[in-house]
């Protein structure tokens, strides 16, 4: 081994770890750590990337980093920001970083006491929709129509009939300081509101879409292809907001949401028969509607 | 070798579970071709990308085969090819 | 030694406490634990104590901080009670796994459904098996000791367990009692700086929380059951360390009281040992031979110390004041597990007693032993806990 294939493995988030083909949550928690530097110490609720980086005797993580329960990753967060702070150490920042699960279901009530208390934390929730440590069950962060295995297409039902939960807007409402979306697709843009994240004290969130090819139900390497299409549809709005509002959006050239839809075994029942079709317009509906409210398309101008 | 107090292991020991024996297709980089772009380096979850003296590398220790480094070249530059034992 | 003061029970633990400065205190309400985290929320906001002060959603969060604390290095505290430390459980067992030491006041009462503020032990018992080093008090002086030592054996590189000091609701900790307190200095020289050995460094950073297999996972257990087997002796040592300051010797993992010569003998944990104190000493006037042992370490189980102090009575009575249902009282389960089948020991009989704050007074103690007694005349042992004070026509 040469001196540069020793410094790649000298990373934040080291090879060795036991993610999936193609993950996109793996990625993002390597480009996270490149925006943060060493500086940090991280957090992880129980889900994928625990059980992935975190198997006896071999961790990936060259910063200090604890996994404790599935629902309390926020509130250990903030007593490792607390103990730091008393110790006259807030040199050192903590950063949570934790799955879809964990943050828009099981830990949402301890998401929301950090964001009320306002503690020095970026929590930044890895998004890939569902519960896919456990086999893809669904979650609070499923989107529209999506099959799952705990709510499956069948006769009766097309996947899940509810909204994704809108959490960043729930965050927001918490008066943070500074809440952002990105996607594993836009690395550049990923590490910039790490970065900007990191300039704010207090309690802030980011939310990053991380295609998964193994439950989602795509070839190991379109993971960005997917993540990009879901951007330019308009189902995955790139935004930031800063004390509650949008200050900035990542504009798109609006593609048909069927093009995003299309090349994922979950919503592979969308494109069966008319009954599908209808509900693809649904979801066109809901596309067009976060390019209107956050004024996506570059063709129009917007915000 | 003895269990730690609360299982707390060192930072980094994962890069002695080399995961490039999951891989069942190689990347391969045509140097000839590559425009040493970095974009493969930038998208490997595996960290399995290098580079040397401007001239990139596949890490094969760690490489797990996913090909996001082969679809997302932008010149095309990397091939996916079948391991054989 | 310090100054005596006249005070609430909660106020004596909250001023413990605050000696031993910990860096994070969380805080969740819940009767009737609640008057010792509002007695430090005020020291914080006069600046009194300098804890980071973190006021939780939830006791599950409050636990989780100091699993958070604890694991980047705070000496840090919580307190609670019933439902919230039921909500505590699966971090407790977490935070043991992990060897995240911090001390929790467990303000004992009973558990819903029905609800009720009423005190037992159920809540703290039901904890039993999370890893936790449990220590009861008998009075708020001794709570006030407690926690001192709590700390320290938290702490103590060989342990680095979490520990709950547990105490009465209402009877400990909202009556008042004149209470001996140790200087700061003194405090500060038993219990100096937190300082684990794996420290939250990014120089040297460490994973805490790993995933394990079946290669490994039993000897972790294993390793926390030696590390309770250490604690068996290191406790009583802490414990003596402080007595050289307080004065205050209470025993070791138990105090036998009156046992020595005792035909019968009463166990039990808590406030209520300071009223079987006066029914034993009642029954000696009377010539009874009637004596008391008080469990003040109930984990780890001090099953040699109690072995030693019981084995020549008749009988042991038992007073549970918790049930595992479908079986019999945990303390009960506990000393016939560890008693069964070591020759001439006593005959154990388990009183579940003082549920949802049923009175136990000298004469109920008394009726205890009466039927104590005619359990060990009986032909064979009964199987079934005997409830003591039980109205049981009005159960359909």
């Amino acid at each position: 081994m040469n001196a540069s294939a020793q410094e790649n493995r000298m990373e934040l988030f080291a090879p060795g770890h036991r993610a999936c083909h193609g993950c996109g949550m793996a990625l993002s928690v390597r480009h996270i750590l490149k925006a943060t530097g060493n500086q940090v110490a991280v957090v992880t609720p129980t889900g994928c990337l625990e059980t992935f980086s975190s198997p006896y005797g071999y961790s990936p993580w060259r910063v200090p980093w604890i996994h404790h329960l599935f629902e309390n990753g926020p509130s250990v967060a903030s007593g490792v920001a607390a103990a730091l702070d008393a110790q006259g150490r807030g040199d050192v920042r903590v950063v949570a970083i934790g799955g879809d699960g964990s943050t828009f279901d099981i830990g949402f009530a301890a998401l929301s006491g950090m964001f009320e208390r306002d503690d020095d934390v970026l929590y930044i929730c890895v998004d890939n929709g569902a519960y896919m440590n456990t086999g893809g069950q669904r979650s609070g962060a499923t989107p529209t129509y999506a099959s799952t295995t705990t709510d499956p297409v069948g006769k009766l039902r097309p996947g899940k009939l509810q909204h994704k939960k809108d959490l960043p807007a729930i965050v927001a409402a918490h008066g943070a300081a500074y809440v952002a979306t990105a996607s594993v697709a836009y690395r550049k843009d990923l590490q910039k509101k790490v970065k900007r994240a990191m300039e704010f004290h207090g309690a802030r969130y980011l939310q990053i879409d991380t295609p998964c090819p193994s439950v989602w139900g795509f070839p190991s390497d379109h993971t960005l292809e997917v993540g990009r299409l879901g951007v330019a549809s308009g189902l995955v709005p790139l935004f930031e907001m800063e004390y509650g509002n949008v200050t900035k959006v990542r504009k798109i050239k609006p593609i048909t949401v069927d093009k995003y839809l299309r090349g994922q075994k979950r919503f592979r029942h969308l494109f069966a028969d008319e009954q599908g079709a209808e509900l693809v317009a649904k979801l066109q509906q809901m596309a067009d509607a976060n390019i209107a409210k956050y004024g996506l398309s570059s063709q129009s101008g917007g915000q | 070798m003895k269990i730690t107090m609360g299982a707390v292991v060192m930072g980094g020991t994962s890069v002695l579970y080399p995961t490039g024996a999951w891989r069942d297709q190689r990347p391969v980089i045509d140097h000839e071709a590559c425009k040493s772009c970095d974009t493969c380096r930038d998208v490997c979850p595996d960290s399995s990308v290098f580079v040397q003296e401007d001239v990139y590398y596949i890490d094969y220790d760690f490489c797990k085969g996913c090909g996001l480094c082969a679809y997302e070249c932008p010149v095309d530059a990397i091939a996916m090819i079948l391991e054989e034992k | 030694m310090g100054a005596v003061k006249v005070v609430e029970g909660s106020q004596a633990v909250a001023e413990a406490v605050r000696a031993c400065r910990p860096q994070v205190i969380s805080a969740y309400p819940i009767s009737p634990q609640t008057h010792i985290v509002e007695t430090l929320a005020q020291m914080v906001a006069d600046g009194e104590l300098g804890s980071r002060y973190l006021r939780v959603e939830s006791e599950f969060s409050a636990a989780s901080v100091l699993a958070g604390a604890s694991c980047a290095g705070s000496r840090c505290y919580t307190a609670s009670s019933s439902q919230g430390l039921l909500l505590m459980t699966e971090v407790l067992y977490a935070s043991a796994g992990m060897r995240l030491p911090f001390v929790i006041t467990g303000v004992n009462r009973s558990i819903s459904a029905p609800i009720t503020i009423q005190v037992d032990q159920q809540d703290t018992i039901s904890l039993r098996d999370t890893g936790l080093i449990q220590l009861y008090a008998e009075s708020s002086q001794e709570a006030y000791d407690m926690h001192l030592a709590a700390f320290k054996i938290a702490e103590d590189p060989g342990i680095m367990l979490p520990v709950m000091v547990c105490m009465d609701g209402w009877i400990l900790t909202h009556s008042y009692e004149r209470i001996d307190f140790l200087d700061q200095q003194d405090v500060d020289r038993f219990l100096p700086p937190f300082k684990p050995a794996n420290l939250m460094e990014v120089e040297d950073p460490k994973t805490w929380g790993s995933y394990s297999e079946e290669n490994v996972l039993m000897e972790f257990r294993y390793a926390l059951q030696k590390s309770m087997d250490y604690a068996q002796e290191r406790i009583p040592q802490v414990m003596g360390d402080l007595a050289s300051y307080t004065g205050r010797d209470y025993g070791g993992l138990i105090e036998a009281y009156a046992t020595d010569d005792a035909e019968v003998i009463l166990v039990a944990m808590g406030s209520v040992t300071g009223t079987l104190k006066d029914a034993v000493d009642q029954m000696r006037e009377a010539g009874r031979k009637v004596g008391l042992i008080k469990i003040r370490c109930f984990r780890p189980f001090p099953a040699r110390q109690i072995w030693e102090a019981v084995r020549g009575a008749k009988v042991v009575a038992v007073l549970d004041a918790n049930v595992s249902l479908g079986s019999e009282g945990a303390l009960g389960l506990d000393l016939k597990a560890k008693l069964c089948g070591r020759p001439d020991g006593p005959l154990v009989v388990d009183f579940i007693a003082g549920l949802g704050g049923r009175e136990i007074n000298p004469l109920v103690a008394e009726d205890i032993v009466d039927q104590a007694l005619e359990a060990a005349q009986a032909p064979t042992p009964p199987w079934a806990p005997i409830w003591v004070g039980l109205d049981a026509s009005i159960v359909a």
